[in-house]
């Protein structure tokens, strides 16, 4: 074991001690003993007697257990506790660097080869879990007002209770404004960089206009498009088309440059037309640039479309949702748009990462090679 | 020097008179190429040697329309550079393989092919003709990545040679690769030139490399970039490695070595 887990290991059995020693949780006032919870004073016993490992082998999977079994323990304890005190965050704090030394030594018996690959997928996924099971537990131990911050298990409850709702807005929002105008605001982007990169007038005259637009502010532009195109989704689109117009024209003009001189001149021997010069040299060396760019507009077009809704819009829409939810201070809803968006954009993200992979496999940065 | 055909023995291929080349550059005019009067024939196979900045590599530039001359007048089958080019009349091989990294070996070969409409299977046995003669049949579906420098190197000169050009211009084609790696590869160009019957402008700064391989070698020096010496070599066709001690050509090697020496005298 390394120095930092052998701290670890002490400071999670020496906080599962302070856990007994101290007022576990009350309820209406009246102190609430570990003793009720047969769970977590079973973890907090197995986690003091987890010190045997400085004596004897103890399997990494032992900590995996002994986090999992804590996290349980504690969240089924939030039932009955009104609030916690301070045996119950020693206690959570115990379980959660339980979990550290699981991820810890796990990732060092990976790099050592000791177990698969696949297996390391658990490490992303127990950080996720312990950020949602110490946001539960602070949420719903310390009584923090909904307002502020909701329960991840409340958010949940509101996000499978409104499906058909949620649904309808992710329809109007994602499926409509954002991919019409991701489409639109890409296509557009990159057939004026290839218009600008082949006209010299358009260069100068283009370019900083295009610069022009990109710099006016969503919240300016996205009224005036309410004006335009009507409160559906066209004038949302319309948005997203301006926010990914700039970014993908720069980074195709840029593309365009990258093929090298020798190329140049090498179509240049076979008396090679500026189409074909363009389709068989120039654009397939510029797709890192453009695959850059729809990376980039995949976040940026959604944020857009979410943000326009604010500004007019038929009563369905993640944005549209948000703006009217935090009225009513129903927040629990907020935060399930909040978590569709992300998912969202994710995937969205990610599909077109896994496109480029596909695409750009010879890049030396994609197949991790030397130039 | 410049005799157009020797009572219709040979033809010209190349034909440079009183060839000049200056660029413009901020800090003043560089002459590239000053006079340079030069003749290559069918079939021959022209060694240019000289250190950098003799206007080597801009001359074989030239030959291919990627430059173009201030003064003198060039012809390449007849016709000017730029006519050449557009007849596909050359096959180009840079210093660096340029191989399409997006696409495989024999895609790469394809390309020329493609640009100039050639169809499916005419294409098809072009390639496999030309990976042949440049001893990378197996390696078709390979990316160039994949392959060694010397590999890539031969990749290019089949992609060179796919189209049947009658003319090619190889511009230090071994220069990044290690001495084993371009003894060998200039033991093959020669039997693929044997082979091919093709007109060979080929640029070096290695003298070795420059008498194994030519039948003439043309000496330059550099401020300005002119023509110093030409040699027509004795040595004969067949050209097996050890040829490189025998006496015959250590004496060109010589005389080659007394040419650069001797455009090198004013400067150092």
């Amino acid at each position: 074991m390394s120095m930092l887990q052998r701290v670890l290991a002490a400071f999670a059995a020496g906080f599962a001690l302070l856990a007994l020693v101290f007022e576990f949780a009350s309820t209406e006032g009246a102190p609430l003993p570990v003793w009720e919870f047969p769970a977590v004073g079973a973890f907090l016993v197995l986690a003091i007697l987890s010190l045997v490992r400085f004596r004897l082998k103890l399997s990494f999977w032992g900590d995996g257990g002994l986090a999992a079994l804590g996290a349980m323990a504690l969240m089924l304890a939030l039932d009955t506790i009104q609030q916690a005190e301070a045996g119950y965050w020693f206690a959570l704090v115990s379980a959660w660097l339980f979990a550290w030394l699981f991820a810890e030594r796990l990732s060092g018996a990976i790099s050592k080869g000791k177990v698969g690959d696949a297996v390391g997928m658990l490490i992303p996924l127990v950080f996720g879990v312990a950020i949602l099971v110490a946001w539960e537990a602070i949420t719903r131990g310390g009584n923090v007002p909904k307002v502020l911050l909701p329960a991840p298990s409340g958010i949940w409850t509101m996000l499978t209770g409104n499906i058909p709702q949620i649904a309808a807005d992710f329809q109007q929002t994602f499926m409509k404004s954002v991919l019409a105008g991701y489409v639109l605001g890409c296509g557009s982007g990159f057939l004026v960089a290839i218009a600008v990169d082949r006209s010299p007038f358009l260069k100068r005259g283009l370019l900083p206009l295009g610069n022009f637009i990109s710099a006016l502010p969503l919240i300016g532009i996205a009224p005036i498009m309410v004006m335009w195109f009507g409160f559906d989704w066209p004038s949302k689109a319309a948005v997203v088309v301006i926010m990914t117009f700039f970014p993908m024209l720069v980074n195709t003009v840029a593309g365009l440059n990258v093929a090298g001189h020798m190329e140049r001149d090498l179509m240049r021997t076979y008396a090679s037309g500026y189409w074909s010069t363009l389709f068989k040299l120039r654009l397939p060396a510029a797709a890192p640039f453009i695959f850059n760019a729809l990376k980039i507009n995949s976040t940026l077009a959604l944020i857009g479309a979410i943000v326009a809704e604010f500004f007019g819009t038929p009563i369905v829409g993640m944005g549209f949702r948000i703006s009217s939810e935090i009225g009513k201070l129903n927040v629990e809803m907020v935060w399930a748009e909040i978590a569709v968006a992300a998912l969202a954009g994710s995937v969205f993200y990610w599909v077109v990462a896994l496109v480029e992979r596909a695409v750009t496999f010879w890049h030396p940065s994609v197949r991790g090679g030397r130039a | 020097m410049s005799l157009t055909t020797d009572g219709g023995k040979s033809v010209s291929v190349v034909e440079a008179k009183g060839l000049g080349l200056t660029f413009k550059t901020a800090d003043g005019d560089v002459i590239a190429l000053s006079d340079v009067n030069l003749d290559i024939r069918r079939g021959e196979f022209v060694s240019f040697i000289g250190p950098s900045g003799c206007g080597k590599t801009t001359f074989l530039r030239v030959i291919a329309d990627l430059e173009q001359p201030t003064s003198g007048t060039i012809t390449v089958n007849g016709t000017s550079p730029a006519d050449a080019r557009v007849n596909r009349s050359y096959g180009y091989v840079f210093q660096a393989p340029a191989l399409f990294p997006w696409r495989t070996i024999e895609k790469n070969v394809a390309l020329p092919l493609e640009i100039m409409g050639y169809g499916e299977a005419d294409r098809r046995e072009r390639i496999r003709k030309t990976l042949e003669l440049v001893n990378l049949e197996g390696f078709e579906k390979k990316f160039p990545w994949q392959l060694s420098g010397g590999m890539q190197q031969r990749a290019s000169i089949a992609r060179a040679l796919a189209f049947d050009a009658d003319l090619l211009l190889m511009d230090e084609p071994f220069g990044a690769l290690d001495e084993i790696v371009r003894d060998h590869l200039n033991s093959e160009l020669l039997k693929l030139w044997a082979a091919t019957q093709k007109t060979i402008a080929f640029v070096t700064h290695s003298i070795p490399e420059a008498v194994y391989l030519s039948t003439k070698i043309v000496v330059m020096s550099p401020r300005p970039g002119r023509v110093t010496d030409v040699i027509e070599s004795p040595l004969p066709a067949e050209r097996p490695l050890e040829i490189r001690e025998t006496p015959e050509f250590l004496a060109i090697a010589h005389r080659v070595r007394e040419g650069l020496r001797a455009g090198h005298s004013y400067e150092e």
